[in-house]
């Protein structure tokens, strides 16, 4: 008998194949223009490749960064010995100077206070590590990334307690939903370390707004052993930047930086996101808290970023030119892109969380569902995985309380395959609205099914995260 | 109140400064021949710095691999977008193979029981965390790279308990050090998941004897555990004896297809033997499914640049470069040990005779006053600061012996290994006159030897200063 840790074992326990399905599906049959026409349409992976060709034609005009030289002089050398877990400052440098631009200038970041993680995930899981123990808890407001069961919870031993959030208010976060959080938590005997938001949110596609800032900024304010999160890896792909409010924003105009709340507020960034670039895992922990920096500093040693990729994208984003027009074509894209997905679910009756960032939009599918339950939004995601031939993300899959939402990507394909896509859809509507009996379901026989549901999403989200295809599908 | 983790509050605890100024010492002033030729010689880092223009011609020769494209197109985007867990197929295929060449083919590795990690580091670690619950415990023979006790018990929270080694039979593994090792996890209440070894050793630059390797199959094989192998020194090895790796005994005794094969689990790194630890590149391999399965889950926290797998890939292809490259490697390495260890004749101080690694470990316990870690540490000092050599003291490794140090030999140029052999000899040479040796009592010793190991070990692996310096 090998014996192996609870962490290794736990992945095959209560596993639903559902989800998993649908990943399968897709790579048995991925959809390819010339090669596989038919195919199923990858609508579930938020990847940003609207800007690839802005990238390539900077590394075209600097072949030498790539070829591990500096002034024309190699430097292989220097870099194929730097490990210094306090990173290449060069890039350092570079990384704070983009975040600041991607707030408008209005905030500045401090390389020191920068610690460099391979990508978002392990910044992430590091910061858990640094704020809190086993079994202390967490809270999320719901939707959320479905990873986070994962990067948060898996190693660390954390708990994630969610915050309630209901399609009444476009899904914002109440100051009564975090409080029930809190009291929720105190029930389960849990010890409440802090509050992880993702601005913007994936899936919501929404810039977290200020009132909701407020909310969550008394709310630390009051309780002093409260830490604040804020992963704001889509940063830079918000349509209009004015529209965005960081964290930081809110420590500098409510001038909070000579107070305790400064150094429990910490920041996530990636370039996975803004830049399209997942595969160089590039991650980071803004902190103004010394002891946070120096112990997950000493953490990153496990996922130290490469020192090859640091040099190549120091040099990148040092190009100031380059970045200023990088953030503004970005954006534009990404909007462009983003009303094409709005307007032809429109054109078909179906209507999005109106959003003003991200790589996805947030989809109101509740009209189709044939009764109000995640068994009937389960049923209809089957249908578009395997009729319709579109893979989509799930709601319950992002824990959320209302069945019938879906994130929708539209950033990781062409143009020509978004019209396809939105063309096998309104298919589907069109047949789907000639066939389908509306049931309104009394509300017992609701509660009834749902809580039996419950049970159900809980498998998914247990096989979601753990499911063993591409790790990283934000 | 803030409130942090424990696991970043326990950090504060019993720190020692003294090796933590040997590090500062050597930031403070460090050596360079024009600039600063009276500088502190760094001896405390492993770095394999011999064969980087190797490496750099390949590059020249070879600009698409660095360029991003293949046949001379553009792949950048396939790149960028590539974080599949599974690792880049030709990258993992070129690695099993590397790790083929260097155990001579006489075993084969099987890319799909291979899963990346950011260095070793990361590899090590999440191997822990696959196999052992918080308060279990693997069982490590000293001494043994400071960092384990960071990479292997800090966020994990398993245990290390020593299998002692002495000098008495040049610090191998015997059949009573192991069998004393588990009882006394068991006299701990600590539950013995497996055992670590690192083959060829650090900081020994010793490879495990086969009879070694035979005792520790059988022993995991009695007791039902896991074995982790570390051969991140694998391809440094330099003497007339082939490696034999853990792989070879279970082919030798026929148990590749017993299920003690899948409680073996072997952990490597492109860095020492390549010389690249800034690229982040380290692997797990095992034959235990369910291992593979979850550390690959698990290496989304340490996934390896696309950007790098694809460079290594296309380097590691190369079979013209790789044989050439692990000849002369072995070749370069063998020259600058040699130089090393004639230098410490010349200035009477042997070491334990090595056949691999990049550092040899020297016996300084004739320059000890008394026989205890008081007297290393002083001696330790003394180096820093007045001989200016940075070397690692054996307690910072959990040698159970005083007087033992490991001194690099690879990341400095020959002139500066001459330059470093030269102060030592005028030291040794001033101090003779002066020293008095006197041998305490066995229990004197015993008191002494607790309390500043724990001080010095626990601060050493706490350093803030460069992580991996194995």
């Amino acid at each position: 008998m090998v014996l192996l840790s609870r962490k290794a074992t736990c992945n095959s326990h209560g596993q639903d194949s559902s989800y998993f399905l649908g990943w399968e599906e897709y790579e048995k049959n991925p959809y390819d223009v010339i090669k596989n026409p038919q195919g199923i349409i990858q609508m579930g992976l938020a990847e940003n490749q609207l800007c690839f060709d802005l990238l390539e034609s900077w590394l075209e005009q600097n072949t030498d960064v790539a070829c591990f030289k500096r002034a024309g002089q190699s430097i292989f050398r220097e870099l194929a010995l730097f490990q210094d877990y306090h990173g290449l400052s060069s890039f350092k440098n570079a990384l704070a100077d983009f975040m600041s631009e991607n707030r408008g200038n209005r905030v500045s970041f401090d390389s020191n206070n920068l610690v460099l993680t391979a990508g978002a995930t392990s910044a992430n899981e590091t910061l858990m590590f640094c704020l809190a123990d086993p079994g202390d808890a967490f809270l999320l407001p719901t939707p959320y990334y479905p990873g986070f069961d994962r990067d948060l919870k898996w190693r660390t031993g954390v708990e994630i307690v969610p915050i309630q959030c209901s399609s009444t208010n476009g899904f914002c976060i109440t100051k009564l939903a975090l409080e029930e959080a809190y009291e929720q938590a105190k029930k389960l005997n849990l010890n409440v370390k802090g509050i992880l938001i993702t601005n913007p949110s994936n899936p919501l596609g929404t810039t977290t707004t200020q009132t909701e800032l407020n909310i969550l900024f008394d709310f630390i304010t009051k309780n002093k052993n409260i830490h604040l999160v804020s992963d704001e890896i889509y940063s830079g792909t918000i349509f209009n930047s004015s529209e965005f409010v960081s964290v930081m924003e809110i420590l500098k105009n409510n001038q909070l930086e000579n107070t305790d709340v400064l150094n429990r507020v910490h920041i996530v960034y990636s370039l996975s996101k803004d830049l399209g670039l997942p595969g160089f895992r590039v991650g980071a922990i803004y902190s103004n808290d010394k002891d946070v920096i120096s112990a997950a500093t000493k953490m990153s040693s496990f996922g130290l970023v490469s020192s090859q990729t640091q040099h190549l994208l120091s040099s990148l984003l040092s190009d100031k030119k380059f970045t200023e027009n990088y953030l503004r074509e970005n954006q534009k894209r990404l909007k462009n892109r983003q009303r094409k997905l709005v307007l032809g679910l429109e054109a078909i009756g179906i209507k999005c969380l109106k959003s003003n960032a991200g790589l996805f939009c947030w989809v109101d599918m509740r009209p189709l569902l044939s009764s109000k339950t995640f068994e009937a939004e389960k049923d209809l995601w089957k249908k578009i995985v395997y009729e319709v031939k579109l893979n989509i993300s799930p709601g319950s899959s992002c824990h959320c309380e209302e069945p019938g939402w879906f994130r929708v990507c539209f950033a990781n394909m062409s143009e020509e395959t978004l019209k396809l896509a939105l063309k096998r859809l309104k298919k589907f509507v069109d047949d789907g609205n000639s066939k389908r009996s509306c049931q309104k379901s009394e509300s017992q026989k609701l509660k009834g099914s749902r809580k039996k549901t419950m049970s159900n999403v809980s498998n998914w989200v247990f096989r979601l995260s753990f499911h063993d295809r591409e790790a990283e599908e934000r | 109140m803030k409130q942090l983790s424990t696991k970043v509050t326990s950090n504060g605890h019993g720190q020692d400064s003294s090796y933590f100024l040997g590090w500062e010492e050597y930031e403070k002033n460090p050596y360079n021949e024009i600039k600063n030729p009276n500088g502190i010689i760094q001896m405390g880092l492993a770095e394999n710095q011999l064969c980087f223009d190797l490496i750099e011609t390949w590059l020249a020769k070879n600009p698409d691999a660095a360029g991003l494209k293949k046949d001379g197109q553009s792949i950048f985007k396939e790149l960028a977008l590539f974080q599949d867990y599974h690792g880049l197929p030709e990258f993992k295929k070129a690695l099993a193979e590397f790790m083929e060449e260097i155990r001579g083919n006489r075993v084969s590795f099987d890319p799909s029981k291979i899963v990346l990690a950011a260095g070793s580091t990361s590899a090590n670690e999440t191997l822990m965390f696959c196999l052992a619950e918080p308060g279990d415990a693997f069982l490590l023979p000293t001494p043994y790279y400071p960092g384990f006790d960071r990479d292997l018990k800090w966020r994990t929270g398993a245990e290390i308990v020593p299998i002692h080694c002495s000098s008495s039979n040049g610090f191998q593994i015997t059949e009573s050090a192991l069998q004393q090792a588990y009882q006394q996890a068991q006299k701990l209440d600590l539950k013995v998941k497996g055992v670590l070894v690192t083959n060829p050793s650090n900081p020994l630059g010793t490879m495990l004897t086969r009879r070694e390797l035979n005792l520790l199959v059988e022993f995991i094989s009695s007791k039902n555990i896991h074995l982790i192998s570390d051969e991140i020194y694998s391809g440094t090895v330099f003497g007339f004896e082939q490696f034999v790796s853990v792989m070879d005994v279970l082919k030798d005794k026929n148990l590749e297809n017993n299920e003690v094969s899948k409680r073996v689990h072997v952990v490597y790194s492109l860095s020492k033997d390549l010389g690249l630890p800034g690229f982040r590149v380290g692997a797990i391999y095992s034959n235990d499914e369910m291992v593979v399965s979850a550390a690959r889950k698990m290496s989304s926290f340490g996934l390896v640049s696309s950007q790098t797998q694809y460079l290594l890939s296309a380097l590691l292809s190369d079979k013209n470069f790789t044989s050439t490259y692990l000849n002369e490697n072995q070749k370069r390495l063998k020259i600058r040990q040699k130089q090393l260890v004639s230098g410490l004749e010349a200035a009477g101080i042997t070491c334990l005779k090595s056949n691999a690694g990049l550092f040899c470990w020297v016996d300084m316990r004739h320059l000890l006053d008394t026989n205890t870690f008081e007297a290393e540490l002083e001696l330790w000092k003394k180096i820093v600061y007045e001989v200016k050599l940075n070397i690692s003291p054996g307690a910072s490794c959990h040698c159970t012996e005083p007087g033992w140090f490991r001194v690099c030999f690879a990341n400095m140029s020959e002139d500066t290994l001459d330059l470093a052999m030269k102060r030592l000899k005028e030291y040794v040479e001033s101090t003779d006159s002066r020293r008095v040796i006197s041998k305490s009592s066995h229990e004197r010793i015993k008191s002494l030897r607790k309390r500043t190991v724990s001080n010095w070990v626990f601060r050493v692996s706490w350093t803030d200063r460069v992580p991996d310096e194995r």
